[in-house]
């Protein structure tokens, strides 16, 4: 069997040695000598409407690539649908864009339920679903799922860090929760339990949930500040975020106030919360705050701010997700230019799993990119912040892996 | 006349048959939502388009049905063409029983009680008591059906078919309970209850029936339409579902068996349209066509059609 194995060996090492096929150009559909087709869904319209400029600032961001030439001497067609946050026309707009209009593969289709019914087909029709845009842990499965990755700092490895923070600064702390009911505020109350371990169960005195299409949360924070808690764990997205901020200073509760990364955004989160009530939060963040007066003259926030202004002025430079969806851009433009004229899934995969403390300098400093086969978790650290009043100050190590 | 309506319908089935093996599986899922949709249609329309009840909570019954079916094929192991039936009777139940009370009320307070059912639903399927079957916020994912006995056609196209043929059961079915006694009570509830209930009619009895069916057409639609996306979950069913619904018997034809079809077009294929031509307001332009739609066809796209023909038909005739 082995002495079999020997004359195939020494054929594939003179192939792969031979220069003809290093040049070779390899395509699978969606792309071609002069064009990479990419698809995308994004929800332009319904209850999650806010996150649509991810999508938007994506776009901005390929049509900058392609005015410069694009990537590798091909233009790259980002073809974006409105899937209204609602799983069952992500399954169609998807089955849409790799069926009919035959891209190369999926790239940073927004939300966990919608990435979760689409996860088997991706799967089954081995097209790469890239970068998806969710925290949930699920999608650093390489074994299961080889053909999907994530991309951000999932929301459970986030919560242990506080649960540490916590454990560290305030080991006898009572601990209020605020979380919003779905998987998302499940998996960070998961990650935050399994991080504080034995000690979860008496530390956490109360657990109070909202509906993302509640009003306010105005109760809730009461009920919270009634258990007598001197911890407050905030695990809501922005609008919410903003309204808990600012209860929780007018009822002059004064807990040591920890909020997700999700809503740690000085433009749309603090500022209308109030800079001054906001004074304290702790938070976590991988990405630079372009409203964070340390950045104003780092060179790639100014080239980020540059990139607004030309290619997407309807945009909110202070909205995070902007910078979040140019960041996100740049690591799938660094795949596509380290796929070379290898351009068929299998090397999409390989090379989007094979990045190597790859940084982009719209991200903390220290935080990296690092993926390999067994590790589809490409950005998996963050650091500690507190707010200043005017700005967060970071403090600790960089942490995660 | 009659003749003409079988043999339209022989062509359209023979066309519909065909369909999917000309176009591509993308467009034959699209084409079985079309169906799905249809059969959901054709429910509400027996309670608002023949009954006269307005219902804003439709959606609700639809997640039932989809949850039913998911339910059983993930924790039970049923085959999914046997989820089918127990959908439909699992609404049939829980219609006639959210009829009982909502008889009480009429117009625009029932409109408002169905509001709430919608409206709820999502959270309901979020409760934790009944996460270990519903899986909570995470749903369910379910596997496609296979094509039987080795037919050499894609699972796609198989799924086609066959809900192809539960629409044809569900569209016979209905069109044999409406036609009828049953029909002509309905419709005499909707127009002027008093003078049905002189004639002998025991509305309460039929206004619950009606409930009651109109919710098990839409509960099989939702088991059918939960098998062809191959997942369910409560973001899935928002009351957003429940709008298009109405919007999907109001254009397609009020109180017509075709309608229902028309409807499911029109639902499943403008959207995309819009979006197409808009990404930036795809719902007001959907809005454009849904206004253009109500003026330029007040009986729905079913009465268009139907005077459309009775035209042609009348002038050939001479």
């Amino acid at each position: 069997m082995k002495r079999k194995l020997v004359p195939i060996a020494a054929l594939l090492a003179a192939a792969l040695a031979s220069p003809a096929t290093l040049a070779q150009k390899k395509y699978d559909p969606g792309a071609s000598d002069t064009e990479i087709r990419i698809g995308n869904t994004n929800p332009y319209s319904g209850p999650a409407s806010a996150y649509g400029t991810i999508g938007k600032s994506i776009t901005a961001y390929f049509k900058m690539v392609n005015d410069q030439g694009g990537i590798n001497g091909r233009k790259i067609n980002f073809i974006s649908y409105d899937d209204a946050y609602s799983p069952p026309k992500t399954v169609e707009m998807v089955r849409k864009l790799v069926e009919q209009d035959n891209v190369l593969f999926v790239f940073q289709t927004l939300g966990t339920p919608s990435n979760t019914a689409i996860h088997k087909y991706m799967n089954m029709k081995k097209v790469p679903q890239l970068h998806v845009a969710t925290g949930a842990s699920k999608w650093n499965d390489p074994k299961n799922f080889p053909w999907t990755m994530g991309w951000q700092p999932n929301y459970q490895t986030e919560a242990r860090i506080y649960a540490k923070h916590v454990l560290q600064t305030k080991p006898d702390a009572k601990i209020a929760v605020l979380f919003q009911n779905d998987d998302y505020g499940k998996d960070y109350l998961k990650g935050l339990k399994d991080g504080l371990g034995a000690k979860a169960a008496s530390m956490i005195v109360k657990e109070v949930s909202y509906e993302v299409s509640d009003p306010t949360v105005d109760s809730q924070i009461i009920q919270l500040q009634s258990s007598g808690a001197d911890v407050l764990f905030n695990i809501t997205t922005p609008k919410f975020a903003a309204q808990a901020i600012r209860k929780v200073h007018d009822i002059g509760w004064k807990p040591t106030h920890y909020i997700n990364n999700v809503s740690a955004n000085i433009g749309s989160v603090l500022t209308p919360a109030g800079l001054d009530k906001s004074v304290g939060l702790i938070s976590v963040a991988y990405l630079k705050d372009v409203a964070d007066k340390e950045w104003v003259k780092d060179r790639a926030v100014m080239e980020f701010a540059e990139f607004m202004k030309k290619y997407y002025p309807e945009g909110n430079l202070m909205d995070g997700s902007n910078i979040y969806g140019y960041t996100v851009a740049m690591t799938l433009h660094q795949v596509l230019r380290q796929a070379g004229n290898n351009l068929t899934r299998d090397n999409i995969m390989k090379q989007a799993a094979s990045m190597k403390n790859y940084r982009i300098d719209t991200m903390l400093p220290g935080i990296r990119i690092d993926t390999d086969q067994d590790d589809f978790a490409p950005i998996e650290s963050v650091q500690l912040m507190r707010f200043n009043g005017t700005q967060w100050d970071r403090f600790g190590e960089v942490m995660g892996k | 006349m009659t003749r003409r309506v079988y043999i339209g319908v022989a062509v359209l089935l023979a066309i519909a048959c065909v369909l999917p093996f000309v176009v591509s599986n993308y467009r034959t899922f699209q084409l079985t939502l079309v169906l799905v949709y249809a059969i959901a249609l054709l429910g509400l329309n027996i309670l608002t388009g023949y009954n006269g009840q307005i219902s804003l909570g439709h959606g609700a019954f639809y997640a039932i049905g989809a949850y039913s079916a998911a339910v059983l094929m993930d924790r039970l192991g049923a085959p999914y063409w046997a989820t089918l039936p127990a959908a439909g009777a699992v609404c049939l139940v829980a219609g006639f029983l959210f009829g009982l009370p909502a008889l009480r009320l009429e117009g625009l307070y029932l409109a408002l009680a169905t509001f709430a059912l919608g409206v709820s639903m999502p959270q309901l399927l979020k409760y934790h008591h009944l996460e270990k079957w519903t899986g909570g916020v995470q749903g369910i994912v379910i596997a496609k059906p296979e094509p039987p006995f080795g037919l050499p056609i894609n699972p796609d196209q198989w799924l086609y078919l066959f809900t192809l043929a539960v629409a044809v059961v569900m569209f016979v079915l209905g069109w044999n309970l409406l036609r009828g006694r049953v029909g002509r009570a309905l419709i005499a509830i909707r127009d002027q209850h008093i003078a049905a209930e002189a004639m002998g009619i025991n509305s309460a009895l039929y206004k619950s029936l009606a409930f009651g069916v109109s919710a098990m057409y839409t509960g099989i639609a939702g088991a059918l339409g939960a098998i062809a996306v191959q997942y369910v979950a409560p973001d899935s069913f928002t009351i957003f579902l429940s709008l298009v619904f109405l919007v999907g018997i109001v254009v397609g034809g009020l109180a017509s068996i075709s309608g229902a079809l028309y409807g499911a077009l029109f639902i499943q294929f403008v959207p995309n349209v819009a979006d197409e031509i808009s990404k930036a307001a795809p719902w007001a332009i959907f809005g454009l066509f849904l206004i253009g739609f109500v003026y330029l066809m007040p009986a729905g796209v079913a009465g268009a059609v139907r005077m459309l023909l009775l035209r042609l038909w009348g002038k050939s005739a001479k």
